[in-house]
């Protein structure tokens, strides 16, 4: 059956596991400056929805809700909401794929990342979910992580060093509901080069501190 | 070429325990105490006199910049803020120390703090770093845990509170006002200056903004002493650097290096030499994408450090580098970077909202060469119309690579324009896509 993405919902309320997040996070700033919860509790929010539904997103009613619960007009909230890439205001699929695709990436190869995940997921363009509510595709600008590239992040997990066959593997995997493994692909320790480190060679190097 | 004795970041790779337990092995939380105990205005002074420079990308002196806080206490509290939005492309080096030295930077962020009276450290961290933030936040559970954080924190008698806040995929914010207002919770748009961030910066307090990399290596040096890092570098340029390689080499990896190395040697060691050899080399992008390129010839001989890359007409930056070879369309490389200035550009600056866009329609064109020679003229214009209009540096940054590409390649654009004219007929007007090309730029 074809996945329809939810409407915005008339009411939104934080759960449990929200509630525990947000006192958290409000104990980081002080009080009269609380607004500075704007970009953590949106999280909060997208998290929720993802436990809940299988998809993260925040509807319009807890924006609202966060605005009153920070103190601040609904509007600042909206637009913060709308300034950051990262937030989603509508829902996205259970796996949200997103290549990078700026030089660094593109030089190493992410056309055949973004040629990979759109056959593995079957989506045809950017800003698509699959059918099955399964994937969303999108491009992203520079993830940071240039020397492990290219680079495609699912949820919040990186996969790193990837090529096509690579991509289509995770991507087969996490239909299948597996959970593969992030970071390079291609068995090396994170960032150090390919087939052994080249510095800091000794296991460990204890310092005094007299020195 | 750097020895591993004098390597800070000694867990680089996170080949050895990044916790509490692995950091103390390594030497960071020895006797903090006795560093906080020479007094705020000695720890400036020998952060001024190991000469480093800020390694996000200005340069600017770490220890002078501290001096420029207030000395007299106005009421208003201190703050240090520590970026860690590192969003600049082909950078990837201070990912390297929140999950693999976290400690390192905690503790370095206490002595830092209590030399600009500040009782509470934000660090802003790029939201799609999300397992970094998880290291570095587990990191600073068990710091509080032992007694490193909070009431007299580590034994120095300083109270100090880390605080951990996610960005949420917005370049700009790697900007230091557009940080502050974001951590405030706003959208990030770049602040007026003046006032600095040090007379009114987060919540219109004293501010001090720092790179995660220049905060991390303070611990290291006031341990080890100013003349231990200035000895390191060349004049002006001391000390080591956390660097990458990216693009077309062997094996790509990010690694520490002493400045003033030759950008060959750097390549050949760390990066294993540029595919198929350094004759087929292109060009370098020596500092995240904001600096210009250098073209082959340059890379022969040029220094890996801020002074020396000025001089060639680029810039360290943030000493991340990208590679290209000779099998690089070198156009489309520097259009990919107009199409991420202009989904970054925040929209607050006329000059850059709509020139990003101008400089990125443009250059779509000219990786397809659709276009006539005098638009390269008109493109460069463009640039200029930009630079310096703006108030951040997005705008510059935005219009340094298509300068450097125009200033190197020129005549690599000139011949993609006369192909396409050969190939969809003549020298008429080329302002209307053929109809073959129609889908390729509908973006």
């Amino acid at each position: 059956m074809a996945w329809t993405p939810a409407e915005q919902p008339d009411s939104f309320e934080f759960d449990d596991i929200s509630e525990k997040e947000i006192a958290k996070i409000l104990s980081k700033y002080p009080e009269e400056r609380k607004a500075s919860g704007t970009l953590p509790l949106l999280y909060i929010v997208q998290d929720q929805l993802k436990r809940e539904t299988g998809h993260a997103w925040i509807p319009l009613v807890a924006m609202d809700l966060i605005a009153a619960r920070l103190a601040v007009p609904s509007v600042r909230v909206y637009e913060v909401a709308s300034f950051y890439t990262m937030f989603n205001t509508k829902p996205v699929g259970k796996y949200h794929l997103q290549i990078c695709t700026t030089t660094s990436c593109w030089l190493r190869g992410s056309d055949d990342v973004v040629a990979a995940c759109k056959k593995a997921a079957g989506v045809k363009e950017f800003g698509e979910t699959s059918e099955d509510g399964l994937f969303t595709l999108s491009h992203v600008e520079c993830l940071g992580a240039c020397a492990n590239a290219p680079i495609l992040q699912v949820n919040d997990d990186y996969y790193e060093d990837m090529n096509g066959p690579r991509t289509e593997a995770v991507i087969d995997a996490l239909r299948a509901g597996e959970d593969p493994a992030p970071g390079p692909s291609t068995g090396r320790l994170s960032s150090a080069p390919e087939g052994g480190r080249k510095t800091l060679l000794e296991e460990t190097s204890p310092r005094s501190s007299g020195e | 070429m750097l020895q591993d004795e004098n390597r800070i970041f000694t867990n680089l790779y996170g080949q050895n325990d990044w916790k509490l337990a692995g950091a103390r092995v390594r030497g960071d939380w020895h006797d903090t105490a006795s560093i906080l105990s020479r007094g705020s205005e000695a720890i400036i002074a020998e952060m001024k006199a190991s000469g480093l420079r800020g390694r996000g990308g200005a340069g600017f002196s770490t220890g002078m910049k501290w001096s420029f806080m207030p000395k007299n206490f106005d009421g208003r509290p201190h703050y240090l803020v520590i970026n860690g939005d590192e969003s600049e492309p082909g950078t990837c080096k201070d990912r390297e120390i929140m999950r693999h030295e976290p400690h390192k930077l905690i503790e370095s962020a206490l002595i830092a703090s209590f030399a600009l009276n500040a009782h509470a450290a934000y660090i802003y961290i790029r939201g799609e770093f999300y397992q970094e933030a998880q290291h570095l936040q587990a990191a600073v559970d068990e710091a509080y845990e032992a007694g490193l954080l909070g009431k007299n924190a580590a034994g120095t008698g300083w109270d100090f509170d880390f605080y951990i806040h996610r960005g949420a995929g917005a370049y700009i914010c790697g900007e230091e006002t557009a940080l502050l207002e974001s951590l405030e919770g706003k959208k990030g748009q770049p602040r007026m200056k003046p006032p600095f961030p040090a007379g009114a910066g987060l919540y219109g307090c004293p501010t001090t903004v720092n790179n995660v990399e220049s905060i991390a290596v303070a611990s290291t040096i006031l341990r080890r002493g100013a003349s231990w890092f200035s000895a390191l570098g060349r004049p002006n340029n001391a000390g080591t650097k956390l660097m990458a390689i990216s693009g077309h080499v062997n094996t790509p990896c990010v690694f520490e290096e002493e400045l003033g190395v030759p950008l060959k040697e750097i390549i050949e060691k760390h990066g294993g030499g540029v595919r198929g050899g350094w004759d087929n080399l292109l060009a370098v992008i020596p500092g995240g994408c904001s600096v210009p390129m250098l073209p082959k010839s340059v890379c022969e001989t040029v220094l890996m450090d801020y002074d020396s890359l000025r001089a060639v007409g680029s810039g360290l930056g943030t000493a991340c580098m990208i590679v290209m070879d000779r099998s690089t369309d070198i156009i489309e490389a520097i259009a990919r970077f107009s199409r991420f200035f202009k989904h970054e550009s925040c929209g607050q600056c006329t000059p850059c909202r709509e020139g990003t866009g101008w400089m990125m329609r443009m250059m779509d064109r000219m990786v397809q060469g659709r276009a006539e020679i005098e638009e390269i003229d008109l493109l460069e214009q463009v640039t200029r119309q930009i630079e310096g209009h703006t108030i951040c540096a997005l705008g510059d940054a935005a219009a340094w690579p298509v300068q450097g590409l125009i200033r190197h390649f020129r005549p690599e654009m000139e011949a993609r324009i006369q192909q396409y004219k050969a190939a969809h007929g003549g020298s008429g007007l080329v302002q209307v896509p053929a109809s073959d090309v129609l889908p390729a730029v509908a973006e």
